[in-house]
This record gives C-alpha cells, structure tokens and sequence, in this order.
C-alpha cells in the first residue's frame, strides 16, 4: 500500500525546543519521525497545545527544528538557504486554519490565485485572469469570482481560494492545518470531498491536521496519534477501530456522531493535560492513563510495530505481548 | 414550563426569525441545531432579553413558566437572569473579567443574588466549582482567567450559571471551541445537571453528534424557521426532510462513509 519509492517527504527524530523565561525548555516535538507519501493522506490529530502545528509548519520552512533532519526526496529541508530554499519552497503548500486571516484584504481572488505563479515565473501577467478562472473552477467556484475580494465570500468559498492558490503550483505536498475547522459540518464535507477529488487527480500527498478523529479517519490513509509532543500511535486510517493506545481509545469514546449508542455512558478521561513545560520523564500520558504502572513513570515508550502500517508507543503492549 | 409561541425576532426591520415555536418540559432537554446564521443563538438569547444590536420582538410570545417574559421590567429581569434561567456562553473566557480574580467575580455574582456575607459566598463559589470536578477549587478562586486552560474555564462558566440552581440553562456552543476529550467531559457534566437537579436545558449547537447525544428533542433550523423538528429518534431515523438529511449525511462518523 505505502511503497517506498513513493515517499515524498520523510521527518526523521524531529525535536523542537523553545526556551522559556527562567532558562526552562518547552519541548514542542519530541523525536518525531513521520513519512508522508504520493497521493496520500497523512492525518495528524491530537489535542491543543501537543505539537502538531509545530510540526506541520517545519515542512513548509515556517521553523526549523532543533534537532533531526526533514528530508525532501533526499534533501534536508532544515540546512537548505537562499535560492534553493526558495525553489524547493513551490513544492510543498500550505492551507491555514482561519482562509480570513491567510489572504491580503486589498487582493482581488485573481491576485491571490496567481501570486505564486507570477513569483515563479510560471505564467505572465496577461495570463492571469484565465489561469484564475481555471483554478476557480477546478475548485468549484465560478470564475466570475476572479474579481471579487476575499470579504466578499463566505467562509466555505474563501477556504477553497486557499486550496486553489495552494494546488496552483502543481505542488507534491500540501499541509492543511485544520483546513476545516472553521466550518460548517455541511461545507465541511464539500471541503474534504475537493480534497479528495483533487488528491485523486493529482496525486498530491497531504498532511492534515485536526482534533476530530471521526473526520480524520474519514478520509486519511495514515493516522499519526500526537501527545504532549510525542507520536503516541501510528495506524491505517481504515483501521482506527483496532487502535491499542489508551490515550487514542480515549479519543475514540469522545467521538460524538449520530449513529451512537445514546445510552452509553461517557468514559472521558477527567484530568487536563500537563503542560508540555514539565512534562513527566516516562510515558507521556502516565498523568491521565488509568494503567500506568513503574515502568511507565521511569521510561518513555518507544514506537513498536504491531501490524501492518501499525505502530505503538506503550509499555502495556509490550508487556501483553511477552 | 418554558414556551416560545410563534416568536419572530427582527434586527432593525429585517426579521432574523420567523414563527419560531417550541415547548419544553421540566428536566428535558432540546437543541437547535443549523448552520451559521440560521438564528439559533438569536432564539435563545430572546429568551433571556438579550438581543444584541436593537433587536425585537416583533411577534408572539415567551412565556416561562406560565408568565410572558416579554413585559418584564429590569428589576424583574435582574432576578431572574443567572438565578432561574442561566446562560453558558461559547467561550467563557470572554465573560469573566479578564482584570479580576475568578473568586472576586464569583462572589461578586453570589451576593448580587442572595444577601450573604463575603466569606460564605466564597465556600459557595468553591463547593462548586469543586462540583464541577475542577480541582482545588481555592487555587482556582485565586486564578485570573488567562491562566486557566481552555476547558477549565468552561467548567468555571457553568460552576457559576449552576449555583442558583437554575430551572432553565441556555447554552450557546458551549463545547465547540473545546477539544474532543473535553468536550466529552463538558457533555457529561450536562448530563449530571439534569439527573441531579432537574434542570432543562436548551442547548445551540452545531454539532449534531452532541446534539444526537444529549437531546430529547431536536430543533433544525435554517434562514431563521424551524425546518424540521422532534424527537431525536425521528430526526435521526424518520425524518423525510432533505436538509436534515444533507446536516445528517455531513457528520463524519467512525465507520461511515469514506473518501479515500
């Protein structure tokens, strides 16, 4: 299913450290290694604050890590500089949560469409309006809407402006950063059959970040599960059922949809989450797991296969497993 | 105990409701649920004679607990607001003063409705919050709201609509600016309100899942009319209509339909 030769883009021991007042360090992202393959989807999930956007913005450049390496078809996206920084930088494309705040106000839908392509020298000024229309209507927007600025749509439209501007260079890898949250659960729904429709057609690889896993398994091939930092579960996105993580199965009870079980009691897990400034040494979910034991207060967990396409991070497993 | 005959809601001369018409029991609770700006978060905020903006009631009638709310003078009103119908707003946050301490807003609303002394009115504000799972309610009492995660001032927004024990709870979004595992506490905590006090709740939602969840009727509104309504186990199951159908098909559900 993933085979290797289409690996696009691969983050290998990826951490990110930010100091904090009082010479303390926040760990953002802690050793993550992830592998983002054509034409498929990479549906990254977890909690607020855990990391996943940290992550996300070290593909498009936004930050570099401070320590593992990022490699595009080979090439360490963290040490490249100047011009091939900037070539490299129109294959992988970025949708933002909030398609208000990523576009300029005083832009007219055919400027921001076109913006890239012009950057690059891909087309010429006089292209633009049919190369704005051609993109509008690849998203489903009629091309008349070239002229209009971004205040003048609605937030559904304004989000697929932000995936025709990203599709428009051709790129092999788009990261949407909660690309839908904003949304209605009916727009939602157009929004991801786009997505897929376009990924299809072009066979664009996307890493997408929510906190849904019931839309995330909906559409994503891979399910990366980020806690406090750390990839806690790695599974196939048509599989989620058989997740083994506690802190995932937990996240599976929280799924509210309308073909529940309406009797069945809320298992939540009570406790917040620590803050990733004193995060525990040992497991990252020891605080809120209702099993942790001595091992998992003294040792992180690594990653360990358990099927295919299957990885978990628990000492639990490990033990059943014995 | 709560009804809202007929009611049309207009902001300046552009009627943002029309005909709206619900009853609710004692203990049940009912969401509406629709798209942004269907007028959901418009009804309930009638309710409470909140309209934002010069909005009016131009049509029909609220009546709680047999009696129009719509005649009601500012005292009136300031008695019944936070003590027999309370409110929890989208993001609490905004509604806690961001330059005091939770505890000298909480005590400050404890003695605006009961006559108690300082000291009493701040075990009450802890027994509460304390109530709402939160823990060391002291520490929190001492809190500023900036320093309170997202789903812990949730907890502290309904800690204080709950004092009073009110007869009715409106709830506007309160879980969609949460993440899923709070969300699915904050639910809980709804629940409990219910079995342990009785109260009825009216909940606004765009979530149809919560709101399949928790509900014993279902509102669906759309452009501000009620487009289909009733017991949770007819919009989920019988319901003919089209747009509940389409908001139905639209929520994502662990083994339903998939893209890719």
């Amino acid at each position: 299913m993933l085979e290797e030769k289409d690996l696009i883009l691969e983050a290998k021991h990826v951490t990110r450290r930010f100091p904090v007042s009082g010479g303390r360090e926040l760990t953002a992202c802690n050793d993550v290694s992830l592998k983002f393959y054509r034409g498929r989807t990479l549906g990254l999930i977890g909690e607020s604050g855990c990391g996943k956007s940290t992550f996300m913005r070290f593909l498009v450049r936004l930050d570099v890590p401070t320590e593992g390496e990022i490699l595009f078809h080979g090439k360490d996206l963290t040490r490249l500089k100047g011009e091939e920084l900037r070539r490299t930088r129109q294959h992988i494309q970025m949708v933002f949560q909030d398609p208000g705040g990523s576009f300029n106000p005083k832009m007219k839908i055919r400027d921001i469409i076109c913006e890239p392509l012009l950057n690059f020298g891909r087309i010429k000024p006089s292209e633009k309006d049919a190369v704005a229309r051609k993109y509008l209507e690849a998203v489903e927007l009629p091309g008349e809407f070239a002229g209009r600025y971004p205040h003048n749509m609605s937030g559904g439209q304004r989000q697929r402006i932000a995936i025709a501007r990203a599709v428009a260079l051709e790129p092999e890898l788009i990261v949407m950063d909660e690309a839908t949250c904003a949304l209605d659960v009916s727009v939602q729904k157009t929004i991801i059959e786009l997505v897929c429709r376009l990924q299809r057609e072009k066979q664009i690889a996307i890493g997408f970040i929510a906190h849904d896993l019931g839309l995330i398994q909906s559409f994503a091939h891979q399910i990366a599960v980020m806690y406090l930092g750390s990839i806690v579960e790695v599974l196939p996105g048509k599989a989620v059922e058989q997740a083994r993580h506690p802190y995932t199965r937990a996240l599976l009870d929280a799924v509210f949809d309308t073909k529940m079980d309406f009797t069945k009691k809320i298992e939540s897990i009570d406790s917040e989450i620590p803050s990733p400034l004193d995060a525990p040494p040992g497991c990252p979910f020891q605080t809120r797991c209702g099993r942790c034991t001595d091992v998992c207060r003294r040792e992180r967990p690594a990653l360990e296969p358990i099927g295919a396409g299957h990885e978990v991070a628990c000492h639990l497993l490990k033990e059943a497993l014995v | 105990m709560l009804e809202l005959k007929n009611v049309t809601i207009c902001y300046k001369d552009r009627p943002t409701v029309k005909q709206f018409h619900m009853a609710l029991k004692q203990g049940e609770i009912a969401s509406l649920v629709g798209e942004s700006g269907s007028g959901k978060t418009t009804v309930i905020r009638a309710v409470l004679g909140l309209l934002a903006g010069g909005g009016k009631i131009t049509e029909g009638d609220i009546l709680f607990e047999g009696k129009s709310l719509l005649k009601n003078t500012p005292d009136q009103w300031r008695k019944l607001r936070g003590s027999d119908i309370s409110m929890i707003f989208q993001d609490s946050g905004a509604m806690l003063n961001p330059t005091r301490k939770i505890g000298r807003v909480f005590v400050e609303y404890i003695r605006t409705h009961e006559d108690i002394p300082k000291r009493d009115a701040w075990n009450k504000g802890v027994a509460m919050l304390e109530r709402m799972r939160l823990p060391s309610g002291e520490t929190i009492m001492n809190s500023y709201p900036f320093q309170l995660s997202g789903g812990m001032r949730q907890r502290v927004g309904i800690a204080m609509a709950m004092t009073f024990q009110p007869k009715l709870l409106l709830a506007d979004e309160p879980t969609s600016a949460l993440d899923v595992t709070t969300q699915a506490q904050i639910v809980r905590q709804m629940m409990e309100l219910r079995e342990e006090y009785g109260t009825s709740i009216i909940l606004v939602t765009h979530n149809l899942g919560v709101a399949a969840y928790m509900s014993d009727f279902i509102a669906v509104m759309k452009n501000g009319e009620i487009s289909d309504s009733g017991t949770r186990e007819y919009i989920l199951n019988e319901s003919r209509s089209g747009y509940t159908q389409t908001l139905l098909d639209a929520v994502p559900s662990l083994g339903g339909a998939r893209y890719a």
